[in-house]
């Protein structure tokens, strides 16, 4: 019950960030689902997760995001009706879809589901022995599925590059040149 | 058919649905990449949910207790998150970078801008 009140708040928040305009308000409303979406992920038993999304999810995005605003401007323009008619078609279309895809899925909190046969009872049995840790989140992240993480390094690696090479030093010099470009 | 143990799901794809419509009605880019966090988050939410077992607690080993909910998701999501703000951070250095180049981070103004060049 609790998990479907937040998700109904969540819900709400979302509908909220798609109507708003002021563009600080829907990143702060972001924010708030994520914390709501990290509150959700601990009492599904998912307690690391919760951690990284309350830090990562609602902390250094949204303190991204402000950034931007802070960069750009904070005020969206008015989108034409048409566009989101056809959206809401599509929305609805798609969301038909994945909801018939769900018919056929094993039921919330099943204990026999597909899902919890495979490797998953082996890392419960085994990991306290092989790897010697308590929580078995961090043996499977740093031990059994180690290179699913270094790989991962290289994904943030390469966004810090990226981002890096976008934003380095040529950011100042094309305004410079345009501002001449305006003057002359 | 038990049909309310899918209602976990519905909500999911409810709000999974909310950030694909942020993501293709609106023009700010801005506020598309605030779409596709949300529709991120919606898509872990899913993930986190299939994982949940009934009874089972936190996957931390303990003595006395027999049950733990799936961890296996938990480590996929893990990774997803961290990937996700590094793909945000890279979609917001290009908004900035469009917005000094354009003036403007309104797709269809950058559009018109394009087609009288």
């Amino acid at each position: 019950m609790i998990i479907l009140a937040l998700m109904g708040f969540m819900a709400v928040i979302g509908i909220a960030m798609a109507r708003i305009r002021d563009l600080f308000a829907v990143v702060i409303l972001g924010g708030i689902f994520s914390l709501l979406g990290a509150a959700v992920y601990v009492i599904l038993d998912a307690v690391d997760v919760g951690f990284t999304e309350a830090a990562v999810g609602a902390g250094i995005s949204t303190v991204l995001l402000l950034g931007t605003l802070a960069l750009t401007t904070s005020e969206e323009k008015v989108t034409p009706e048409s566009r989101s008619l056809v959206s809401i078609v599509a929305v609805i279309v798609t969301g038909a879809v994945l909801v018939y895809g769900t018919l056929d899925m094993p039921r919330y909190g099943d204990p026999t589901a597909p899902i919890n046969h495979h490797v998953a009872p082996r890392y419960l049995e085994k990991s306290g022995d092989e790897v010697g840790l308590p929580n078995v989140v961090t043996s499977v992240l740093a031990s059994y599925r180690g290179y699913d993480t270094l790989g991962e390094t290289f994904v943030i690696f390469t966004a810090a590059v990226g981002v890096l090479a976008i934003l380095g030093r040529s950011r100042r010099q094309p305004k410079r040149k345009r501002m001449k470009a305006r003057k002359g | 058919m038990e049909l309310v143990g899918l209602l976990n799901y519905w909500i999911v794809i409810v709000l999974m649905m909310t950030g694909f419509y942020i993501v293709i009605s609106h023009g700010n880019l801005v506020k598309k990449i605030v779409g596709l966090n949300v529709f991120q988050v919606s898509v872990f939410l899913l993930y986190i949910t299939m994982g949940k077992v009934h009874g089972g607690t936190a996957p931390i080993l303990e003595e006395g207790i027999a049950l733990y909910s799936n961890p296996l998701p938990h480590v996929l999501i893990l990774t997803a998150i961290v990937v996700g703000v590094a793909t945000t951070a890279l979609g917001l250095a290009l908004v900035v970078r469009i917005s000094d180049a354009y003036g403007t981070i309104e797709d269809d103004e950058i559009d018109a801008m394009e087609n009288n060049d």
